[in-house]
C-alpha cells in the first residue's frame, strides 16, 4: 500500500501543494511539505521532510532531512537524514544521504554518496541494514520492447 | 541430460516467452567474473561504481554498504526512447548514435573504479555498441575493471533478458526483465576487437550459455 499523505488531518499538519499547482522560483520553509503539482527552481526544508507526490513533478535541487519521492525529480537531492525511492519514483540526479530506500521499480539514474559525517559507523550500518531492503525491481511499465532482428557486429 | 544452468540463457519459443512475466525471479547463478572483482575490490572505499543495468536495490546496498559511491544508468532502457529513432541511408530504421550521446552516458567531474556492463552489449543497438565501449574507457581510471557478460552461439536470438541482483561475493539473483532481444553473438575475437583499447581481458568459462569477462582499462 502506498504510504504518501492524502488525508485532510495529513494535510493539516504538512504544507501541501495540490497537483494543479505550478512553482518556479526558491522554494524555502520551516515545516514538512507535500508536493504533487510541479516546482521548477530550488527547495530547501533543511530541518524537515518533503514528499514528492505520485503527480508531483519536481526539477530543482532539493535540501532536506527526509526525502520520499513518489514521482518525478529532475535534480540533485541532499538528504540530511534519509532518501526514499518508492516503486513509482522517477530520479534523474545525484544522491547526497546517510540512508538510502529504494523500492522495488524504482527508476534512478545519477549517483549515490552515502555520508557518514553525522552518525557514528555503526549507527549508520544499522541503517543501512534496514532501510535498503533488496526487493525484486521491475523496469517502470512504460519500457518498450524493441523487436529487431539478430545481427552480427561485425564480421 | 541437459545441464540445468543453461535453461537460463538459452532461448525459448514464443509461447514460452510469452508466459514469462517480467520481474519474476529466475534463480540465482554462480558468477566467477564479479568473484574476482569483488576480491580486487576487497580493502578498498570509498570507489566509484557504475552500474549500467536496472536500478537495482540489491546493487546499490551491496556497494554502498561497503563505503564505495555508487552511479547507475539504464543504457538499454534508454536506448528504447523514441527521440533516438533514426532513418539510414536506405531508409532502414537504426538509431542515432551522435543524439543518444549526446544525452546519456555524461559523467562529469567524475571517473569511476569499475563498470558493472553485464550483458548489455549483446541487447544494444548496433550503432550504439562500440562508442558505448569507447565512452565508457573515457571515464574508467587506468586500471579500472569493467564486467560484462556474453552469449555464447547456443544461446539463440530468444534468450531471454535477465536483470542482476548481487546476491554475495560471487552470486547473483536473475530476475526476468522486459523482453528485449537478443542483437548479436560476440566470439572471443569480436570481444577482444571490442575492447581493444582496454589493457586486458580475462575471460571466465560458465556452466550456462554466458561468458564472462573481465576487462581492466
Amino acid at each position: 500500500m502506498d504510504t504518501y499523505r492524502t488525508s485532510e488531518q495529513t494535510r493539516t499538519d504538512v504544507a501541501h501543494i495540490g497537483k494543479s499547482v505550478v512553482v518556479k522560483g526558491e522554494l524555502s520553509g520551516s515545516e514538512d511539505l507535500f508536493v504533487d503539482g510541479e516546482v521548477e527552481g530550488s527547495i530547501e526544508l533543511h530541518d524537515h521532510s518533503l514528499t514528492v507526490g505520485p503527480n508531483g513533478r519536481i526539477r530543482a535541487n532539493i535540501t532536506a532531512k527526509e526525502v520520499v519521492i513518489h514521482g518525478r525529480v529532475d535534480g540533485n537531492i541532499s538528504g540530511k537524514d534519509r532518501v526514499e525511492l518508492r516503486k513509482s519514483a522517477v530520479l534523474a540526479g545525484d544522491i547526497v544521504t546517510q540512508r538510502i530506500l529504494i523500492e522495488d521499480g524504482a527508476y534512478f539514474k545519477g549517483g549515490i554518496d552515502i555520508s557518514k559525517d553525522q552518525t557514528p559507523r555503526r549507527e549508520q550500518q544499522a541503517g543501512h541494514a534496514t532501510s535498503t531492503p533488496v526487493t525484486p525491481v521491475t523496469t517502470p511499465s512504460s519500457s518498450p520492447v524493441p523487436a529487431a532482428p539478430a545481427s552480427s557486429t561485425r564480421g | 541430460m541437459a545441464n540445468p544452468f543453461s535453461r537460463f540463457f538459452r532461448g525459448k519459443s514464443s509461447a514460452e516467452n510469452q508466459q514469462a512475466v517480467q520481474g519474476t525471479d529466475a534463480g540465482f547463478r554462480r558468477s566467477s567474473g564479479l568473484g574476482e572483482l569483488t576480491r580486487l575490490l576487497k580493502g578498498s572505499e570509498g570507489l566509484a561504481i557504475l552500474d549500467l543495468g536496472p536500478t537495482s536495490p540489491a546493487n546499490i546496498t551491496h556497494f554502498t554498504e561497503l563505503g564505495h559511491r555508487v552511479y547507475n544508468e539504464d543504457v538499454l532502457l534508454a536506448a528504447q526512447n523514441a527521440d533516438y529513432k533514426a532513418k539510414d541511408a536506405n531508409g532502414n530504421p537504426t538509431i542515432d548514435a551522435d543524439h543518444f550521446f549526446r544525452e546519456n552516458l555524461l559523467f562529469r567531474n567524475v571517473k569511476f573504479d569499475a563498470v558493472l556492463c553485464w550483458d548489455i552489449p549483446d541487447y544494444l543497438a548496433e550503432p550504439l555498441v562500440k562508442p558505448m565501449v569507447e565512452r565508457i574507457a573515457s571515464v574508467l581510471n587506468p586500471k579500472g575493471y569493467l564486467l560484462a557478460f556474453f552469449h555464447t552461439k547456443d544461446a539463440g536470438p530468444d534468450a531471454p533478458y535477465y536483470r542482476y541482483h548481487i546476491n554475495g561475493l560471487d552470486n547473483l539473483r536473475l530476475q526476468r526483465g522486459p523482453q528485449f532481444r537478443l542483437q548479436r553473438v560476440f566470439n572471443n575475437r569480436h570481444i577482444e576487437n571490442l575492447f581493444h583499447d582496454y589493457a586486458s581481458l580475462k575471460f571466465f568459462l560458465a556452466r550456462d550459455n554466458v561468458r564472462e569477462v573481465l576487462v581492466v582499462r
